[in-house]
């Protein structure tokens, strides 16, 4: 990298003249020195912020404002029809006070947890070894994918089929006992889902330098000793990704649990986004719909933060630092 | 590879690196093995017994959709249909399949289109300008993956009554595209941060403008999380439940997913005829994935960035 002499010479070329419409105010001060990266910024044309502006409104406008009125529709009472009536902290009051909001966010934080193990866990093994080039086990993935080319719907209605006891396979009814039926959509989101996140972390594995196996196996590392040493940390990034993508996607398991339990047997499988779906859309309470909504941003929200400042990710540091 | 012991006549030249059976212990001398070519038959074992829990549910939808809906009730399922028939799938085809799969088609073009040209943008202005806004508009986008389209389905619900929009394809189309923005852009901006500054100098030293580098620099090298996005816009369209069973009513703007949600109650207990129709929904993306199978697969990889 050239780094000291150039950041001067490119601004009194013919380029900087015409190639900084912004204007940034960055050739104003040619001799100031940046850290490299940030270096000779100003030099180059760079389009105009604006144009990232429809991008932003657009997405302001069907994502970030209803954010907001869900925060204020979760201090009103308001039944679809005429206006909003305010009336404070009533819904999160009833939200605390609701043993089936308790009994559901505990089945919600449950659902996420243990899919969270059985899908990482699966999706890790199975995403290193597709990451070998041996014929067999390309072949085995790509019949690994197919589960996920079929829709979320397609796959509840699919386990739906299968699981009822007079048609199935199996002859017990699985879905109307509270465990049964629980463990079933840990399954089924773990059927359709496994085979992304093997995606995720086969892409991730691929990427790992064999250099560093090398160095590992000279330091007399045997192969799950690379595994766990090599492999793993590696890793970090993608399972950054894979766990976000993950937790928000079990917070939101909502086509899964509506076609197979409908929250049932009783209300042993109702977690949060089927709670808030029967509140706004069947008993049309959208004050105390919208307010099980906003919890559930606040939830999904913080664990993301947590788990982006945990892993280093929202720096967007590589794993190779360092080497 | 034991059974390439004995000494046949290749028709062609046996491939040097394949017949070392050398033991992998210290570094391997040649570069050509690399260290993904080891066996493991611990791994091997395991993926077989995924590859059964994958199969037979896949098996199963198959042989019962084939099989006439009497004997379906008392033959198992497990078995091999006795004399298969297509009538399930006539029954689904004679339901409006196919208008349901044309609207899926256009929410899924739309929605890919608008992601497209909303997000490109964004991300190269993300990129390339260093400036307060950008950045805070970027930081927006990394906090909107955690926002649960169920959590603004209430709201939505208003404003789109509002616009006068409600059961209507656009509107499905504006809010699936909303919330297939922000790993849209994560996503972009990912590939857009490897372009190299010196590339984007030499064009500056030909005096080329900041749309000139996009259309000419940016989105010819970008191409791999472009198509990323594409895939992954496209399924979110494709998959997309929750914004049709609320904003949509009538079966005007009825999608695939919403229409097999339906066929639970038109045909009740006829479940060999509800597998046909799952399996016909899966039909499009299975022609995707057999015609294009790397792109795919490779663009899906892409969401884990690098």
């Amino acid at each position: 990298m050239s780094a000291p002499t150039p950041t001067k010479t490119p601004a009194g070329s013919p380029a900087g003249e015409n190639g900084t419409p912004g204007g940034s105010g960055g050739s104003g001060r040619p001799l100031k020195y940046r850290p490299s990266g940030a270096g000779k910024a100003s030099t180059v044309g760079r389009p105009h912020a604006a144009w990232a502006l429809p991008g932003v409104l657009f997405f302001a406008f069907f994502a970030v404002v209803p954010l907001g009125l869900a925060f204020y529709l979760s201090f009103t009472s308001w039944d679809g029809l005429g206006d909003p009536k305010l009336v404070g902290l009533d819904n999160w009051q009833k939200m605390f006070d609701d043993d089936r909001m308790v009994q559901s966010l505990w089945l919600t934080v449950l659902l996420t947890v243990v899919s969270w193990v059985f899908q990482t866990v699966i999706s890790v093994l199975l995403g290193v070894w597709a990451a070998g080039r041996q014929r067999n086990r390309a072949v085995l993935s790509a019949i690994f994918f197919v589960p996920f080319l079929l829709s979320s719907t397609a796959i509840a209605l699919l386990f739906y089929s299968l699981l009822d006891p007079n048609f199935g396979v199996i002859q017990k009814n699985i879905l109307g006992s509270s465990n049964g039926a629980f463990l079933a959509i840990v399954f089924v989101g773990a059927w359709q889902f496994i085979p992304f996140h093997t995606l995720l972390y086969q892409g991730g594995a691929r990427q790992i330098p064999e250099v560093l196996y090398q160095a590992a196996s000279i330091d007399g590392a045997g192969r799950y000793r690379q595994f766990y040493s090599v492999t793993l940390p590696q890793l970090r990034n993608t399972m950054t990704t894979s766990t976000v993508l993950m937790v928000v996607g079990t917070l939101t398991y909502f086509e899964t649990v509506l076609i197979l339990t409908k929250g049932g047997p009783g209300t042993d499988t109702a977690i949060l986004p089927y709670l808030m779906y029967e509140a706004g859309f069947k008993s049309y309470d959208f004050g105390y719909a919208s307010a099980i909504a906003s919890f559930l941003v606040v939830i999904a929200t913080g664990l993301s933060l947590i788990l982006v400042r945990l892993t280093g990710f929202g720096r967007m540091r590589s794993t190779r630092e360092g080497m | 590879m034991s059974h390439d012991t004995l000494p046949r006549p290749h028709p062609r030249p046996p491939r040097p690196e394949k017949t070392g059976g050398d033991p992998t212990g210290p570094p391997p001398p040649r570069r050509r093995r690399h260290w993904t070519k080891r066996p493991n038959p611990l791994a091997g074992l395991g993926s077989l017994v995924w590859l059964v829990i994958v199969i037979i549910p896949i098996y199963a939808m198959l042989s019962a959709s084939l099989t006439s809906q009497d004997k379906a009730l008392s033959g198992n399922p497990l078995r091999p249909p006795t004399s298969p028939t297509l009538d399930n799938y006539n029954t689904v085809l004679n339901s409006g399949f196919g208008h349901l799969l044309s609207n899926t088609v256009i929410v899924a073009v739309a929605v890919v289109g608008i992601v497209l040209v909303l997000c490109v943008p964004l991300a190269y202005v993300a990129v390339r300008t260093r400036d307060r806004w950008s950045g805070l508009a970027f930081r927006v986008f990394l906090l909107g993956v955690a926002i649960p389209a169920q959590a603004v389905v209430v709201p939505l619900y208003l404003l789109i009554a509002k616009l006068d929009l409600y059961d209507s394809l656009l509107a499905v189309i504006l809010p699936t595209a909303a919330f297939a923005m922000p790993v849209s852009v994560l996503v972009l901006v990912g590939t857009l941060r490897d372009v190299s500054e010196e590339l984007y100098e030499a064009m500056a030293l030909d005096g080329a403008s900041p749309q000139r580098m996009l259309f000419q620099l940016a989105i010819p090298m970008a191409r791999g999380g472009i198509s990323t996005v594409v895939i992954y816009a496209a399924l979110q369209a494709w998959n997309g439940f929750l914004f049709p069973l609320i904003f949509t009513q009538s079966d005007g703007p009825r999608v695939l997913t919403l229409g097999l949600f339906n066929y639970v109650s038109q045909f009740g207990v006829n479940i060999p005829a509800l597998l046909a129709s799952v399996v016909l929904s899966g039909i499009p993306i299975f022609v995707v994935y057999l015609v294009a199978r790397r792109a795919l697969v490779g663009g899906l990889m892409g969401v884990g960035g690098k």
